[in-house]
């Protein structure tokens, strides 16, 4: 597990080792992270609504 | 045959997608993950973009751009998509849907289109009865519906539509209003097989579950069956999401065909593992 920043709250999220990127995390504060990995550093953004989709 | 290797590509993580690589696990099957917006690479050359040793792709982008964009990338190479490109866009543009659903003698609601306000109007002068609906000709989740009373809110909808911007929205599908059992039923499709089905429950004309629509476990008739299959074919897929509405006069009509679709909900109440199902089609058609 590793502690990561909320870029709305600033509170900590906690994200599995085993993250890949593109998964959702809810946090407490409201708001679903998706999870950014580029190179060994993982962050975290607000997931974008999307625009064009398939739905059930 | 050693492992079958496939690619999956996404855009985000949903339920669905885990549950593929869940039952990746489960078939043995060699999963490498790829998301969408991380791709870059020459068209038709495998090494660029890092998917040399594959032997088949699922498409599972939520995005109906990316999914579209990111299989004709991969046709490029040589590599079978689930679904192709040609699937997707078909169920996408729902005109073209519908007519090849009629083309192939499938029940659709009668659906008419317009490419002008004043067309519009001599549509519901002369061959629409009040109410019907009014769909974007791209979109999903029920998104952009109208159900059109009368006179007045057919002018509201017309000119709300013209203070859009994209031409797409200049185009009008007009689709009579099915007065459903308070309910749709979504079918699965997994090659030549429809192995299950839920009702969409909801008192709002809308029935999607994305739209707070309730899901029920749904049984499939031989004609139910039939209908989905031929579908299946009239838009050359293999993994879908067919939307059928009960017509109180026709029977069974096929509404939509989904490409991409969704599936938590009808797992959840019917407990059956469709992404299984899906990878094990998959495993069997790349061996034989």
């Amino acid at each position: 597990m590793m502690i990561v920043k909320c870029p709305i709250c600033g509170g900590e999220v906690t994200v599995p080792d085993d993250a890949l990127p593109g998964e959702l995390i809810e946090h407490e504060c409201g708001v679903t992270l998706e999870v950014v990995i580029d190179g060994k550093s993982i962050k975290l953004k607000p997931l974008e609504g999307v625009r064009e989709d398939w739905g059930e | 045959m050693g492992r079958i290797k496939l690619l999956l590509l996404y855009d985000i993580l949903r339920w669905e997608e885990k549950s593929f690589i869940d039952a990746a696990r489960k078939l043995d099957i060699d999963i490498t993950l790829l998301q969408v917006p991380s791709i870059y690479g020459k068209v038709g050359d495998k090494a660029t973009l890092g998917v040399n040793d594959v032997d088949v792709a699922l498409q599972r982008s939520v995005s109906f751009y990316n999914s579209l964009e990111s299989t004709i990338l991969m046709e490029s190479m040589g590599l079978n998509v689930i679904n192709k490109s040609y699937t997707i866009m078909v169920c996408q543009d729902k005109l073209w849907t519908t007519s090849l659903l009629v083309k192939n003698g499938i029940p659709v609601p009668d659906t008419y289109v317009a490419f002008d306000p004043s067309a519009v109007n001599k549509v519901a002068g002369s061959f629409l009865r009040y109410p019907f609906v009014i769909k974007p000709i791209y979109g999903s989740w029920g998104r952009l519906l109208a159900l059109v009373d009368d006179e007045e809110d057919l002018r509201t909808v017309i000119e709300h539509r013209s203070y859009m911007h994209n031409p797409i929205y200049s185009i009008y599908y007009l689709q009579e209003f099915v007065n459903k059992p308070g309910r749709d039923i979504r079918v699965f499709t997994v090659g030549d097989e429809v192995p299950v089905a839920i009702y969409r429950y909801s008192n709002h004309w809308i029935t999607n579950t994305a739209r707070g629509g309730k899901a029920v476990p749904a049984r499939i008739d031989p004609e139910l069956e039939d209908l989905a299959l031929r579908a299946a074919r009239a838009v050359d897929g293999v993994f879908l999401g067919i939307d059928v509405f009960e017509h109180p006069e026709k029977g069974y009509v096929v509404d939509e065909v989904n490409a991409v679709t969704e599936f938590r909900n009808t797992v959840a109440v019917t407990g059956y593992d469709l992404a299984y199902k899906v990878l094990e089609y998959i495993v069997n058609m790349v061996k034989h």
